[in-house]
């Protein structure tokens, strides 16, 4: 048996799901869908900065153009730690394509020029 | 080696060198912290008492009254603020009104020009008193100063004059050989023929060093509650309670920069550490406070914190020159900031006493004044701004702070070296935000005007880092 | 520049709040309009927010802070919307002169024919909320320490402890720990959580740090940096439970204890201030008690979402431009509005009969509830009756009188109230 609590919307559902997925607690099917993918497949975004060279600002706020396993996470944020930017940058430029093979780009979030 | 090494740059150590400068003598200042006038000067209550109520014939009331009389003239050669409001001590029932008679007739002894007004008089002056009020000493001789600007601007006019400072020296042993004196620090010795302790809450310690006779100072902790300023009209003058045998008790009063202070508290602590404040002694401050007025406005409380007196046993100052050339300035504790310019021209005798003090021609006792940008009339400021366009640049929303002050104030003598040395100098981080908007301006500038990096600006005294380190790239 | 000049319409604050009405300004035909801004770069305190969840209700997307705030200053390029920015506002006055100083411009009078103040609010800090114990550096609010981590690049500490539950303290806890400190746990005074669920989960839970309901901050302990911060359970009166102190070696305590609406140079002139939101009394066009001069965004009262700032921005650029053009017309029978049973606060103060389809009431719960009503009176009377299945105190609640019949009340004086109805 594991607890949730539901994200989808502000309220905040406490399911529960049991070793067979049967799934309760919840009051809309989005909250159904939501158990069964923090179940078998947890994503998440990340947001971070990089190191952005010769700009009055020293940092650039990226992000990951889609959800990644949340296993990765410190595994991609090794990659961001390491990855170096050079303006200018405008929004959605990718900084890190194809992030440890995992099919998401890291993406600037901040104009900087 | 010097002439004279002062112990401690405290108001007092500040106004000894200040009132040394104007003679031919070689003046070091030992401070063990970054900065000047970091303890019990930074952390007090701000009052330039009349002189009335120290005990006549104490070192006190001699001294209090005297410092009271030169404080003007200090203040408008160096450039500090002092508003000369007045105190009001309120008594609200019978056994108070008997104590203000008795302190009535010692104010007068004293010499101080005070009167005893009643409760009617006592509301049209300070509607703000609490109902309960049936009688209050005027006393219209008593002021308040800004102790931050004080000790700083002392500091700086005596270094315009040739005074040495030198910071993050903490004395650990006296020694005297034959008529010189050496003081060792931390990083060093230096040696000179006269030296003044004036190590407030550790001058029994630096006292303990060289006299056989053995000196306790005891720290006696003080908290206050600080209100921010606010537009609606409060209390316009300082409202002493009657004192009682812990000291001066709770006040509530106007600062030169129109927030408020409450306090203190008085309790004996064990360190010279112990700063800290507590919830208990906080809720007995604004009960104690009650006494003075009926509306306390918490929802502008914007800080708590604490300072240490100077406690000697004997309650009063003790000024002495126990071994030929080391001169104390022990349990110097309220009313030391409004008896310091009195303290500082009693030194002059003693030091004078020991070696010969021969007057520069070419002393200077003016402070070049600071900018104070807010206050100006807009054309004047417009005018400023002309001639260096820092003084259009904000840093600080709360308190109005242009960057021109904040560089300026590093680059004076007895400059600004941390952010708080900035806030002490020049404000930001004074109001509301409590430097939530305007730190990581006020570190840049640091930077930029004194070379560091972020992770090298401390808050106040060594190990007070505001950053631990970058975040990624090149560390 | 360091002179006078006149424009129809300033905007103090060129953050998400100030650049919506500019822009909702602009669009209602007004050209003249200036946006002072204090900061460097347009955004507000958007662009230290660099975590996603932004623009959902306004762009039908998740983007970053940056992203979000970007969108509105490209609006307010496109339309040619004069902004300065370095330039603080230092004086406002009831005759709508704004005072400024700036770098570039010098001290500048601005003669403005409407005024909006989109300041933004403070964080809570130390000495407001009182925590015990000596005074080291590492005890910061969490904004600070988020401009220092996302836009200098620097990390205040390792080891943090965090006081507090309200949304920008979880986006920390999750912000330092994905740069590598450790944090040690959140403690929230209240019996609930201050913040959104889903930063409870994607924040705290997602790296397993504890969440001390209940507790809070006993004693600092630290001489120049902050070593220890000690942890205490607090009973329902709020007191310390004695004996069951948890002590925390830290090296940062952050504080997110809650944000007061920013509002010195309204207060300074004498506008009406709110009792509980401490931002300013504004009737349903968001004017204030200084006609002519508008109030929206944090200034007015904390928003739960950037959305809603942008959308109330909007709405106060749309009514100075009203002011502007001719005038406000509130003069039909004025209905005070005032908040009873579990509401924290309810905006605005006051509306007007003719104004009932334009009128948006917005309100905090003072307590987490379930399954109850929220029921609008009228003199006593029940005019609305909203069944709802929760309501959070960090959530803020939005509802529309817009079809409201109040015709049957006027001639009489009109109280409208607000109220939670627990079935």
């Amino acid at each position: 048996m594991k607890e949730l609590i539901c994200i989808v919307c502000p309220r905040g559902c406490h399911i529960s799901v049991d070793e067979n997925m049967n799934i309760s607690g919840n009051t809309c099917p989005r909250g159904k869908e939501y158990a069964i993918n923090e179940m078998t497949h947890p994503t998440r975004m990340i947001t971070s900065t990089v190191v952005i060279d010769g700009m009055e600002l020293k940092r650039l706020p990226v992000m990951t153009s889609a959800p990644i396993p949340k296993d990765r996470i410190f595994d991609v944020m090794e990659e961001i730690n390491k990855a170096r930017a050079k303006a200018p940058v405008k929004i959605k430029d990718v900084i890190i394509k194809d992030v440890l093979g995992l099919g998401v780009d890291i993406v600037a979030t901040r104009n900087i020029s | 080696m010097y002439d004279i090494i002062i112990i401690g740059a405290g108001v007092i150590g500040a106004t000894i060198a200040r009132n040394l400068s104007r003679y031919d003598v070689k003046v070091l200042v030992l401070e063990k912290n970054s900065d000047v006038g970091d303890e019990t000067s930074c952390a007090n209550s701000a009052i330039v008492h009349s002189g009335y109520d120290p005990h006549p014939g104490t070192l006190k009331a001699e001294l209090n009254m005297a410092g009271n009389r030169m404080f003007a003239k200090e203040c408008e050669e160096l450039d500090v603020e002092l508003k000369n409001i007045g105190s009001l001590t309120v008594a609200t029932n019978k056994e108070e009104e008997d104590m203000l008679d008795k302190l009535y007739v010692d104010g007068m002894t004293n010499g101080a020009p005070i009167e005893i007004i009643s409760a009617e008089r006592l509301r049209e002056m300070e509607p703000f008193v609490t109902k309960k009020a049936t009688k209050a000493i005027w006393a219209p001789t008593a002021g308040i100063v800004n102790p931050f600007e004080l000790v700083v601007a002392l500091m700086e006019n005596a270094m315009d004059n040739g005074v040495e400072l030198k910071l993050e020296e903490k004395v650990t042993g006296i020694a005297k050989d034959g008529d010189v004196f050496k003081v060792e620090t931390e990083k060093g010795a230096y040696q000179a023929g006269v030296v003044i302790n004036c190590a407030g809450v550790n001058s029994g310690v630096i006292n303990n060093y060289i006299n056989e006779k053995k000196e306790l100072i005891r720290p006696r902790k003080g908290e206050y509650y600080v209100l921010d300023h606010f537009p609606a009209p409060y209390v316009t003058h300082t409202l002493f309670s009657v004192p009682s045998s812990k000291g001066k008790g709770v006040l509530v009063s106007p600062t030169t920069h129109g927030n408020y202070l409450i306090g203190p508290s008085s309790e004996f602590v064990e360190s010279e550490d112990d700063k800290g404040t507590d919830g208990t002694t906080l809720d007995n401050v604004i009960k104690e406070a009650y006494r003075l007025v009926d509306e306390i406005p918490m929802q502008y409380v914007i800080r708590e914190f604490s300072g240490l007196r100077a406690y000697h046993d004997s309650g009063d100052f003790v000024i002495n020159s126990p071994v030929p050339g080391f001169i104390n300035m022990l349990g110097i504790q309220s009313p030391g900031l409004a008896s310091s310019p009195a303290i500082g021209e009693k030194a002059i005798g003693m030091v004078r006493d020991v070696i010969e003090l021969r007057e520069k021609k070419d002393w200077n006792p003016r402070r070049r004044p600071l900018y104070r940008v807010n206050t100006l009339p807009v054309e004047e400021r417009q005018a400023l701004i002309a001639t260096n366009p820092d003084f259009g640049q904000m840093v600080c929303r709360c308190e109005q702070v242009t960057k021109g002050e904040v560089i300026d104030c590093i680059h004076r003598n007895c400059g600004a070296r941390t952010v708080k040395g900035v806030k002490k100098r020049v404000r930001p981080g004074f109001g509301k935000c409590q430097g939530g908007f305007c730190e990581p301006l006020i570190m840049k500038i640091l930077c930029d005007e004194l070379g560091k990096q972020p992770v090298d600006v401390n808050y106040s005294n060594r190990g007070s880092y505001i950053l631990k380190e970058k975040t990624k790239g090149e560390k | 520049m360091n002179g006078t000049v006149k424009y129809d319409l300033v905007i103090v604050g060129g953050g998400s709040a100030g650049l919506a009405a500019a822009v909702a300004a602009y669009d209602s035909g007004i050209r003249s309009i200036l946006v002072l801004e204090k900061d460097k770069y347009l955004g507000g305190i958007l662009l230290q927010c660099i975590h996603n969840g932004f623009g959902l209700h306004e762009f039908k997307e998740e983007m970053a802070g940056p992203e979000y705030a970007q969108r509105f200053i490209d609006q307010v390029k496109e339309r040619g919307i004069e902004c300065k920015t370095n330039a603080m506002v230092l004086d406002i006055t009831p005759d709508r002169k704004v005072h400024y100083s700036s770098l570039e411009d010098g001290y500048v009078v601005v003669e403005a024919g409407a005024v909006i103040c989109s300041t933004g609010c403070s964080e809570r800090t130390r000495g407001a909320i009182n925590i015990p114990g000596t005074r080291p550096s590492g005890i910061l609010t969490a904004g600070l320490a988020q401009r220092y981590l996302n836009i200098e690049g620097y990390m205040v500490g390792k080891r943090v402890f965090i006081l507090g539950s309200g949304d920008i303290g979880l986006i920390m806890a999750r912000r330092m720990t994905l740069e590598g400190a450790k944090v040690l746990g959140v403690a929230e005074l209240m019996p609930y959580s201050n913040g959104l669920n889903r930063n409870i989960v994607q924040c705290l839970h997602d790296y397993n740090i504890p969440l001390y309901l209940h507790h809070t901050v006993k004693e600092i302990i630290g001489k120049d940096h902050i070593e220890k911060v000690v942890i205490c359970p607090v009973d329902d009166n709020l007191k310390f439970i004695e004996g069951q102190d948890m002590t925390f070696e830290v090296d940062t305590l952050l504080l997110s204890v809650g944000l007061l609406p920013n509002n010195p140079l309204l207060e300074k002139i004498g506008v009406r201030m709110h009792p509980k939101t401490k931002g300013p009394v504004v009737n349903e066009d968001l004017e204030t008690s200084i006609p002519g001069i508008f109030a929206c965004g944090n200034s007015l009262h904390v928003h739960d979402l950037v959305d809603f700032v942008s959308a109330e921005g909007r709405l106060a650029g749309k009514n100075a431009a009203r002011f502007l053009n001719g005038g406000l017309g509130d003069d039909t029978a004025v209905i005070d509005i005032a908040p009873l049973n579990g509401i924290g606060y309810v905006l605005p103060s006051l509306t007007h009969l003719d104004s009932i389809d334009d009128t948006v009431l917005k309100f905090r719960v003072k307590q987490p509830y379930n399954n109850v009503y929220i029921n609008i009176k009228v003199n006593g009377q029940s005019v609305k009756r909203l069944k709802k299945p929760y309501l959070l105190p960090a959530e803020m609640e939005n509802i529309p009188l817009k079809g409201l019949e109040l015709q049957a009340f006027a001639g009489d004086k009109m109280e409208m109230t607000v109220e939670v109805e627990e079935s």
